[in-house]
């Protein structure tokens, strides 16, 4: 039976009507068309599919869309503010963060996360919060080098 | 993938979830999914209903009794709050550096303790704690009575443990590690999934003479399911930690594990040495923290 789920996704409320089989990657994808979160394994292990639950990062082919009802998402659709890049995003773009750009919405869904807890982190730190992200062409200097362009920017602003 | 189709549920009390337990049989329940949604996705599973607790207030937090001694802990508990847990990491530090270990960040936000040990997967992290600190867990069945089942007598086999299928796993209670009391986990990880090939936890009391008044050491990884190397502990009680010592202990762990496993990821052979090498190490660590 179809159940009724209400989330608000990057501040916009959003209600349908869904299977309680239907993966939030799906949901985010093919139901509200956010299509920026990538489906990289399917199987819990690249972290391709990341996104922000109540400012968690998850793996959202690992969740059912029934249980994030209620619940404050964040995509990669949602992080730049008005018109402007977040830092990592232009991180990502400065520091040669991508290759294929497969990998990236999830890493940098998983590094905003990061950066949350850990405003100034060290690259081991950098290393062991994105343990969940596998990047397949890129390799993880340049990534690491990015989320630490994000890091000093986030903090400049937050100085100023 | 997509999982075959099921009705869902959440409740918003344990008392709802037990009823729902009762009476749907083909019923199965849903923590942080993280074990059994990958299952389902691969269609290993198939129930006919799930019924999510993550909704359960009752079930979430960590806090420690009335009178001290213990630290009580939700089957809901997240391994990340495990890990970040202030009152953990002061007063029973083995049970957050295993939990930091499982995974990655993003299963660390959504598995949870009492899905770990309910699963009972062979290469869980958790079980190797909670045995070496000679845990409590407790489960209520659908007459809203309590059990209570020590550590040691939970895990049953591989994917197998003492819970009835119409139980929930309420709580963990875990002691408070008195002073010159030191723990370790030491982890030999699966490069690609994380779980642990073997995983060894050790706890060590030392009395003023420093010799140990206290060896628990817990098994995870090397076999179908967690144990206790009884005969490595009795080799070290009463004696100094010295590395010959330690080492003397250690080389009696695999005598625990039985009949070990052998997969692609690693040969029988390979397990044992591991959980020698491990056991030592965690030996070490935790004496010289006591
Ligand atoms: C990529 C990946 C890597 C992982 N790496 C590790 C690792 O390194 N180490 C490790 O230990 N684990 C690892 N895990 C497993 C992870 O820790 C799981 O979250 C955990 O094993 C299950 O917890 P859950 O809350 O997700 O349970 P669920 O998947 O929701 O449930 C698992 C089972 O337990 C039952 N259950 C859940 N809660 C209860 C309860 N309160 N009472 C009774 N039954 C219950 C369910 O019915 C189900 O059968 C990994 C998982 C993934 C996806
Ligand atoms: S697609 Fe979700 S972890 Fe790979
Ligand atoms: S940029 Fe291609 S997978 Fe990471």
């Amino acid at each position: 039976m179809n159940r009724q789920v209400t989330l608000r996704v990057n501040g916009v409320t959003q209600q349908h009507s869904v299977e309680p089989r239907l993966l939030l990657v799906y949901y985010l994808r093919e139901v509200l068309g956010l299509t920026g979160t990538h489906v990289g394994c399917d199987t819990s292990q690249c972290g391709a599919c990341t996104v922000l639950l109540e400012g968690q990062a998850v793996k959202s082919c690992t969740i059912l869309a029934v249980q994030a009802d209620g619940a404050e998402i964040t995509t990669i659709e949602g992080l730049a503010r008005d018109g402007k890049l977040h830092p990592l995003q232009t991180g990502f773009w400065e520091e040669h963060g991508l290759q294929c750009g497969f990998c990236t919405p999830g890493m940098i869904m998983a590094a905003c996360q990061l950066l949350e807890r850990i405003p100034d982190p060290s690259e081991a730190q950098i290393r062991h919060g994105l343990a969940g992200n596998l990047c397949r062409c890129t390799g993880y200097h340049n990534i690491v080098r990015a989320v630490q362009h994000a890091a000093r920017k986030l903090l400049e602003t937050k100085q100023r | 993938m997509i999982p075959a189709a099921f009705e869902y549920e959440a409740p918003a009390t344990l008392m709802e979830a037990l009823a729902l337990l009762r009476r749907h049989r083909g019923a199965k329940l849903l923590a942080g999914g993280h074990s059994l949604l990958p299952m389902m996705k691969l269609r290993l599973a198939a129930p006919e209903r799930l019924i999510d607790i993550s909704r359960i207030k009752e079930l979430a937090g960590i806090r420690e009794s009335r009178g001290g001694g213990t630290i009580v802990i939700g089957a809901l508990t997240p391994h990340g709050t495990l890990e970040s847990s202030a009152l953990l990491q002061e007063k029973c530090p083995l049970l957050a550096e295993a939990a930091a270990v499982i995974g990655d960040p993003q299963v660390r936000n959504r598995g949870t303790i009492g899905g770990s040990l309910a699963h009972a997967d062979p290469a869980a992290d958790l079980p190797a704690a909670l045995l070496a600190l000679d845990a409590t867990l407790t489960a209520m069945g659908t007459s809203g009575a309590r059990r209570q089942v020590p550590a040691r007598r939970f895990f049953r086999g591989l994917l197998t443990t003492a819970l009835r299928p119409t139980e929930v796993l309420t709580e963990i209670t875990v002691p408070v590690l008195k002073r010159g009391t030191g723990s370790a986990y030491e982890k030999f990880a699966n490069k690609a999934s994380r779980f642990a090939v073997v995983g060894v936890a050790a706890v060590v009391a030392l009395d003023r003479r420093g010799r140990c008044s206290q060896v628990a050491i817990g098994i995870t990884g090397a076999g179908p399911k967690a144990v206790r190397a009884v005969r490595a502990e009795a080799a070290l009680l009463g004696r100094e930690p010295t590395a010959a010592n330690i080492a003397a202990a250690a080389a009696r762990a695999s005598a625990a594990v039985g009949d070990a496993l052998s997969d692609i990821h690693a040969s029988s052979e390979f397990r044992l040495h591991l959980t020698e090498v491990l056991t030592r190490r965690a030996l070490a660590r935790a004496a010289a923290r006591a």
